[in-house]
């Protein structure tokens, strides 16, 4: 556990970060996380995605847009091959995370999903204690004594952002909670494994704008340890929060860039009638 | 095109709750007359020695059902083992694991029937294969028979009740890296057990009262269930034989163990509607 011990596990939105996202980056010149070649995605005998080809790049937070429908959130599930549970569901194509593809049938899929966490649209804590919560997925991959698992669970929960609000009830359950403060333990319970690739279906599509603040500052602050996939839930919160954008269209990778560039300067035609609003 | 009148609408309004509310109330009407008979006729045999004691021969006042009560309770104890286990791991296997699988819809249809045999024909069933090839009622056929009840009501029920947990949660447990059974023992069934304890209390509560089943297995005995090998004492056999013998004081024990089956099964059902109540605040 020492490599987490050494990270700061609470940071304002830092400055390096802020500054960032005032420039334009050009994404090829960054480290890549993952990186997508002709990938294909059918349910059933229907196909939803494309020929998506994609460089995501490591800690940033790339958000992907595009009228509903369009195969954002199909995209991301093939990252942590969670479409699998659906038999129908089928993948073709290349996702490498750190050179590797993940679609590989040798890939051991515990161990993908404990690098790649996930956080879906409506909160999902577990009917177990806001501890338990956290603890879980500590228990699933470490051997820890209990007072690991304890500091574990504190660090957890802080850089979730939620340590001050539930330090004095973590043996309460975890459906206690408002619908904001079940999301963030659901990203504290993400980052307690150490994942290293963070995806997010619409996080805040089912609570309030106040509790979707905190969860942006919070995303703020992860893309300083973790790389970030996000499907905002609109996009607005795509400006507000990533690096990069990527345009979906009826299941195609339209275009992918700064964000800061894609909201104001885009190169396709179609990418600039969706944001100025003009279709979607 | 005009609008409807405000006195048609009322009237079709008076029509229907006129319809509707006598047939409520005789729903409930029969329920609270079977009630009080059985406890104005039952209560009155009610005394220590019912639960105690064996019974006596025909004619003479006295003695009790203490060996039907215990033979009953066992039964259903045993039934209940042998069944519930096998339900559960059948409706998670139906819910969870291979919820579109041609087994799946073979077992479903299959339960489907079983849930609609007649009792009797369990009873013959079992008799056939376990009575008649040992020579001898047993206590365990009893057990068997009651578990085959058992069996597709708790099948149900668990697929239904697993059914119920939203599929984030199962996508979330998976998304940690945890394998599949870990997500079905530790989380999915967490969620979902009231409604597991509950369809197996309902089952157990619905076959307490079986009677044809046990006729042909179980049949009945004068004596403490000392083995389960052997004709074993049950309640509702004797309610049936005691019911229909010509002495008064049989007639009041009949009524008094009806009154028994009654209110337990009565306890068992509110109990499950409490657990629900009690620890269903899940969201």
């Amino acid at each position: 556990m020492t490599a987490t011990e050494e990270r700061v596990f609470v940071k304002p939105p830092s400055e390096v970060a802020k500054q960032r996202r005032g420039e334009i980056e050009d994404a090829s010149r960054l480290p890549v996380k993952v990186k997508i070649r002709s990938l294909n995605f059918y349910y059933g005998g229907q196909q939803a995605l494309f020929n998506n080809s994609i460089d995501i790049p490591a800690f940033r937070v790339t958000a992907i847009i595009g009228p509903s429908g369009c195969g954002k959130s199909t995209h991301i599930r093939v990252y942590n091959r969670i479409f699998e549970i659906y038999r129908s569901h089928r993948a073709e194509g290349i996702v490498e995370i750190d050179g590797k593809n993940v679609l590989s049938p040798v890939t051991d899929l515990l161990k993908l999903r404990k690098k790649v966490g996930m956080i879906f649209q409506r909160p999902t804590p577990f009917p177990m204690s806001i501890y338990d919560n956290i603890a879980y997925g500590i228990k699933l991959h470490y051997r820890a004594s209990r007072g690991e698992i304890a500091d574990r669970v504190e660090d957890a929960l802080k850089r979730g952002a939620l340590w001050g609000e539930v330090k004095d009830k973590l043996s309460e359950p975890a459906t206690a909670l408002s619908g904001g403060q079940q999301q963030r333990l659901c990203i504290a319970r993400a980052i307690a494994v150490e994942p290293e690739l963070i995806l997010m279906d619409e996080p805040c599509s089912a609570i309030d704008p106040v509790a979707t603040s905190k969860i942006e500052d919070l995303i703020e602050t992860l893309r300083d340890s973790y790389t970030v996939v996000l499907v905002p839930h609109n996009m607005q919160q795509a400006a507000r929060v990533s690096d990069f954008t990527a345009f979906f269209y009826k299941g195609h990778i339209v275009e992918f860039g700064p964000t800061k560039k894609i909201f104001t300067n885009p190169d396709n035609k179609q990418t600039e009638d969706y944001i100025t609003g003009r279709f979607g | 095109m005009r609008p409807r009148s405000r006195a048609q609408r009322r009237a079709a309004d008076t029509a229907i709750r006129v319809a509707m509310v006598p047939s409520a109330l005789i729903g409930i009407a029969v329920l609270a007359w079977i009630l009080w008979e059985v406890i104005a006729r039952g209560v009155g045999a009610f005394t220590p020695a019912f639960f105690t004691e064996l019974p006596t021969p025909p004619g003479m006042e006295g003695g009790g059902l203490g060996n039907a009560i215990l033979g009953t309770l066992l039964m259903t104890l045993l039934a209940a083992l042998l069944g519930t286990p096998v339900g559960l791991l059948a409706g998670v296997f139906l819910a969870e694991f291979g919820p579109s699988s041609r087994i799946a819809t073979a077992v479903r249809f299959t339960t489907n029937l079983l849930m609609g045999t007649p009792s009797i024909i369990i009873g013959i069933f079992v008799y056939s294969i376990l009575v008649l090839p040992f020579g001898h009622f047993s206590g365990w056929a009893g057990a068997v028979a009651l578990a085959i009840l058992i069996l597709p009501v708790v099948m149900r029920t668990t697929e239904d009740m697993l059914n119920l947990v939203p599929d984030e949660l199962r996508e979330s447990g998976l998304a940690l890296g945890a394998p599949r059974w870990r997500v079905t023992l530790g989380i999915i069934f967490r969620a979902a057990r009231t409604g597991l304890v509950t369809g197996v209390l309902l089952a157990v509560a619905r076959v307490s009262g079986e009677t044809a089943p046990l006729l042909f297995t179980a049949l009945n005995s004068f004596y403490w269930p000392g083995s389960l090998n052997q004709p074993t004492a049950n309640m509702t056999v004797t309610i049936f034989n005691y019911a229909m013998s010509p002495y008064s004081d049989w007639q009041e024990k009949a009524w008094g163990a009806s009154l028994l089956i009654t209110a337990s099964v009565l306890v068992v059902t509110v109990l499950a509607r409490f657990v629900i109540k009690d620890k269903g605040g899940r969201a």
